[in-house]
């Protein structure tokens, strides 16, 4: 196999994405002023030039990694770009810095991240720059409050939610710890009753998490990111014990741990209700959830047509209800289409996972993919009510810088652990390495040997 | 691990499933209720913040039109005439929806069939203005003439084209201002609405087609017409007995003429004396099953096919209900009992006595015309059914005329002119007395007529003695007399 050739791939699904989107983008106007946008040869040509870019970037630095993944991300954020720009246009031009921004922290990530291992490495440091991450929010001046919750830092005149990085931290972190840890956590040293456990030392973290986890959602009132953290933490033991007891204990925790917060936490109260009771008080509390259900409902199977919907009636479309938005316009057929990229992008995390022989590759792979599925999930079952709403933003999709970087960020390192396994497979078939066996241990030249 | 990582895939990929199924949920099963939920009002704000075409008069005058405003729905719709075309244009109201033609052409005004969003390809995108412009039959002239003859007096009047079935004027009082209604000042709508429909004289219902009353004796041409059509009645035969009343058979109460009159004589002398004694007894003897033939032929007992929904049926006793039951049928063939007409009914008895026997359907919208100048729809001209054979509507029409010259309608007469006409008087109590005043009747060049007309002024207090010789005979008159006043635009086909 030469390795250009997953290149050449993502180079023809980036000229369909940048189709679609261009596409999308004259319908959208269309659909608003039934006149051809006068920039859309620029446009076109600005998006096919951003992804090129990273294309390149992939290709000196990543060269075998999996082609599908960026075009897929391209995709998404290409659409949402699309539909901000239908919707505010100020904030469409930040998000198309921040989607500049983003593509240049992928590249920078694949030029600094040269290795899986430097993250295994470096643990304990990435875990410090998590929990800080996730706290920082709470320092007194830095922090702010947006919509109830304190997610924010503002510094400098730069407003960023740090605890979107958070999760990149700690899905290494994790895969670290566990790896190593992952023997003493999976034997039993004591029991109760029929239940074996481990040695209550090394549970300590797993009780951290979950303090961690009801900090966040507690101080500052952030359900969203707290359900996520704690799913990844829950899903990476459970891959490294293959101890089934760590995924019910940790669910049951998780779970009286809501129960507590629903019972004295307002916040987590109201938004139960409204989950529970929309149509208790369609016009005030469920108000934004009442109407993404309309919006849903008048999208009906194909959609009332880019730029057609009346997004104004749903606060937040752009952020938390932009898959609200996209209901409306391209109807159930395109809110499906935009799940079934979700779900190819999980697929194709996973099958780098399956595929990686490094332990863990493949913990940090599933950690990132994750990250990425759970946090989509949480944010889509939002607003269609299928689970509390809780404020995530879409991944790739949503407006935001912090998220849209973060999730470059988990994109790059993906796709590092696809192209290592990839030139790993390469070097087998040619027979140049003898490590192959063990690969956890060998000093690995790093040089592209094919 | 690679196991459990296959099993967790497995895991999200049902969590996915999950969401695509409430996403059908929302978007399919659900989509109907939601989008006609209270607290939704995109169906209303879709329809209303959109032009909107314009409804004409055949005259080219503007009845309903949609002005730009200021506030979040854009447009207010309007209506120039207010109250006189309220009961045909009806109403386009954000809360109480539309009616008329505002409700039977709602999609072509709006713009919203797939003939006019397809016809250029550019419009499925955006939001040009694809509406079209509906003109009614209607003339404004005799809209007028119609509201003006019938003044302060609670009744409907139907004017209509005997040869071709449109309908030329349609008038009714009590009526209403659909500017009332259209506001976007929801509370007083509401108050406003609220306030009409406790009105005993139910002004938001459009009587000339929705509401059926006693035809009287206006019914007599239905019961001679059915007697020429049986052969036992003729010009000449039978000559009815000079009388008082008529008792039918297995009764001993005599029905009496109008005001205790003694009348007899051949066909044309009792229509045009409006004899019920001789009416009753030709009704006994042609029997039932001939009188309800031929009152279904004219339409009674169906719905009008017609441009706007939710007609009234008229009424007529079937056949089995006059089994031994002769006052019944006698009082019937004297359009009383059972028996109810529309004005719109009554309009078509008149127009198929004058075109040869023959009922056209009656229609309201002449063509709707796209902005484009594309003809959206145009009235199909047709026949709806056949009342009697040609020979006996020429002996009715004579009849009728009749009726005109030496009769009850005398009123009805115009200077060189065939008017033909029948009144009617239905009594509906005595204690305080109290009557609905009919006429129906034709008129035009001799053996041409133009116009067809029906005429009810209903019974109200304090005017017990009117009768339809006396009361609607001269409102039938006027409206006649403004048809005529303009050249016939209509050429036969």
């Amino acid at each position: 196999m030469k390795p250009a050739r997953p290149r050449r791939t993502e180079l023809s699904l980036i000229i369909i994405a940048v189709v679609i989107v261009g596409g999308a983008y004259v319908l959208a106007s269309l659909g608003r002023t039934s006149s051809i946008p006068v920039n859309v040869i620029p446009f076109t040509a600005t998006v096919l030039g951003l992804l090129v870019a990273g294309h390149v970037g992939i290709r000196i630095l990543a060269p075998n990694a999996d082609p599908v993944l960026f075009p897929l991300a391209a995709l998404l954020n290409g659409i949402g770009y699309v539909f901000i720009a239908r919707l505010n246009r100020r904030q469409a031009a930040s998000q198309s810095t921040w989607t500049l921004v983003g593509i240049a922290a992928l590249v920078i990530t694949l030029v600094v991240i040269r290795r899986v291992r430097d993250l295994e490495r470096y643990q304990w440091t990435l875990a410090l720059a998590g929990v800080g991450a996730l706290v920082l929010p709470l320092a007194p001046v830095i922090g702010r409050t947006v919509n109830g919750s304190r997610l924010w830092v503002h510094l400098g005149g730069l407003s960023f939610q740090p605890g979107e990085f958070s999760k990149v931290c700690f899905a290494a972190f994790f895969a670290g710890y566990l790896i190593n840890k992952r023997e003493l956590l999976a034997s039993a040293t004591w029991r109760i009753g029929p239940i074996h456990l481990p040695d209550p030392r090394h549970l300590g973290p797993v009780v951290l998490a979950w303090g961690g986890s009801i900090l966040v959602m507690t101080a500052e009132k952030d359900l969203g990111s707290s359900l996520m953290l704690f799913t990844l933490f829950l899903v990476m033991l459970w891959l490294a014990t293959e101890r089934p007891l760590y995924l019910v204990s940790g669910f049951f925790m998780f779970a009286g741990a809501a129960y507590v917060a629903w019972r004295h936490f307002a916040h987590v109260q109201r938004r139960v209700t409204i989950w529970l009771h929309p149509w208790h008080d369609p016009t005030g509390a469920s108000l934004q959830i009442v109407q993404a259900s309309f919006a849903f409902a008048w999208g009906g199977i194909l959609g009332v047509g880019p730029g057609r919907g009346d997004p104004g009636r749903i606060p937040e479309a752009s952020t938390d209800f932009i898959f609200a938005v996209i209901g409306e316009e391209l109807g159930l057929v395109g809110a499906t289409a935009i799940l079934a990229a979700y779900v190819l992008m999980i697929g194709v995390g996973l099958r780098i996972a399956v595929r990686s022989e490094r332990q863990f590759d493949k913990l940090l792979a599933v950690g990132l993919t994750t990250i990425l599925g759970v946090q989509s999930f949480v944010i889509i079952g939002g607003v269609v009510r299928l689970v509390p709403l809780t404020g995530l933003t879409l991944p790739f999709l949503s407006f935001g810088g912090s998220s849209l970087i973060a999730n470059y960020i988990v994109l790059a390192l993906l796709l590092r652990i696809s192209d290592e396994q990839a030139q790993r497979e390469i070097r087998q078939r040619l027979g140049t390495t003898a490590d192959s066996t063990e690969p956890e241990y060998a000093e690995l030249p790093t040089g592209v040997q094919a | 691990m690679n196991k459990r990582i296959r099993r967790f895939g497995i895991a999200l990929i049902v969590l996915y499933g999950a969401l695509f199924a409430q996403l059908n949920w929302l978007q399919v099963v659900k989509a109907n209720a939601y989008n006609k939920s209270p607290y939704n009002n995109r169906e209303t704000v879709r329809d209303f913040s959109q032009p909107r075409g314009k409804i004409f008069t055949s005259d080219h005058i503007v009845v309903a039109e949609s002005i730009p405003t200021d506030d979040k729905l854009k447009f207010q719709r309007t209506y120039p005439f207010g109250s006189l075309y309220a009961h045909t244009v009806g109403y386009f109201s954000l809360s109480y929806g539309t009616d008329g033609v505002e409700n039977a052409y709602n999609d072509l005004l709006a713009g919203r069939t797939d003939a006019q969003r397809f016809s250029n390809p550019l419009n499925v995108f955006g939001s040009a203005d694809h509406t079209a412009d509906v003109t009614m039959t209607i003339r404004a002239d005799v809209q007028l003439a119609a509201q003006q003859a019938l003044g302060d007096k609670e009744g409907s009047v139907v004017v209509i084209d005997p040869r071709t079935g449109a309908i030329l004027a349609m008038y009714s009082n009590v009526t209403y201002d659909p500017n009332l209604l259209a506001s976007h000042d929801l509370p007083t709508v509401r108050k406003v609405r609220t306030f009409l429909n406790l009105l005993p004289a139910k002004p938001l219902l459009a009587k000339p087609f929705r509401e059926r009353y006693f035809p009287g004796s206006t019914f007599k041409v239905i019961t001679a017409a059915a007697g020429l059509s049986s052969g036992k009645v003729t010009p000449q035969t039978p000559i009815y007995p000079q009388a008082s009343s008529f008792t039918p058979p297995l009764t001993t109460t005599p029905l009496k003429n109008f005001g205790g009159q003694t009348c007899g004589g051949a066909l044309f002398d009792v229509l045009a004396q409006s004899c019920n004694s001789a009416f009753a007894q030709m009704g006994v003897e042609i029997g039932g099953d001939q009188l309800t033939k031929t009152a279904e032929a004219f339409g009674f007992n169906q719905v009008v096919p017609f441009d706007l929904p939710n007609g009234a049926r008229s009424i007529f006793p079937t056949a089995d209900q006059f089994f031994q039951d002769t006052p019944k049928l006698a009082q019937s063939a004297i359009g009383q009992n059972d028996v109810q007409a529309t004005p719109l009914q009554m309009a078509l008895v008149a127009a198929a006595v004058a075109n040869d026997g023959s009922i056209m359907t009656p229609y309201l919208v002449q063509s709707v015309v796209g902005r484009d100048g594309r003809t959206l729809h145009s009235a199909n001209i047709h026949e709806w059914r056949r009342a009697v054979d040609p020979s006996v509507a020429r002996t009715l029409r004579d009849a009728m005329i009749g009726v005109v010259t030496n009769g009850s309608a005398v009123r009805m007469a115009i200077e060189g002119v065939e008017v033909g006409g029948k009144t009617g008087t239905a009594e509906l109590g005595t204690t305080p007395p109290s009557a609905h005043a009919w006429t129906i009747g034709f008129a035009g060049p001799p053996g041409n007529a133009r116009v067809a007309v029906a005429v009810l002024v209903t019974a109200q207090p304090g005017a017990a003695e009117q009768t339809g010789g006396t009361v609607a005979a001269p409102i039938a008159q006027a409206v006649i007399n403004a048809v005529l006043a303009l050249p016939d635009t209509f050429a036969k086909p």
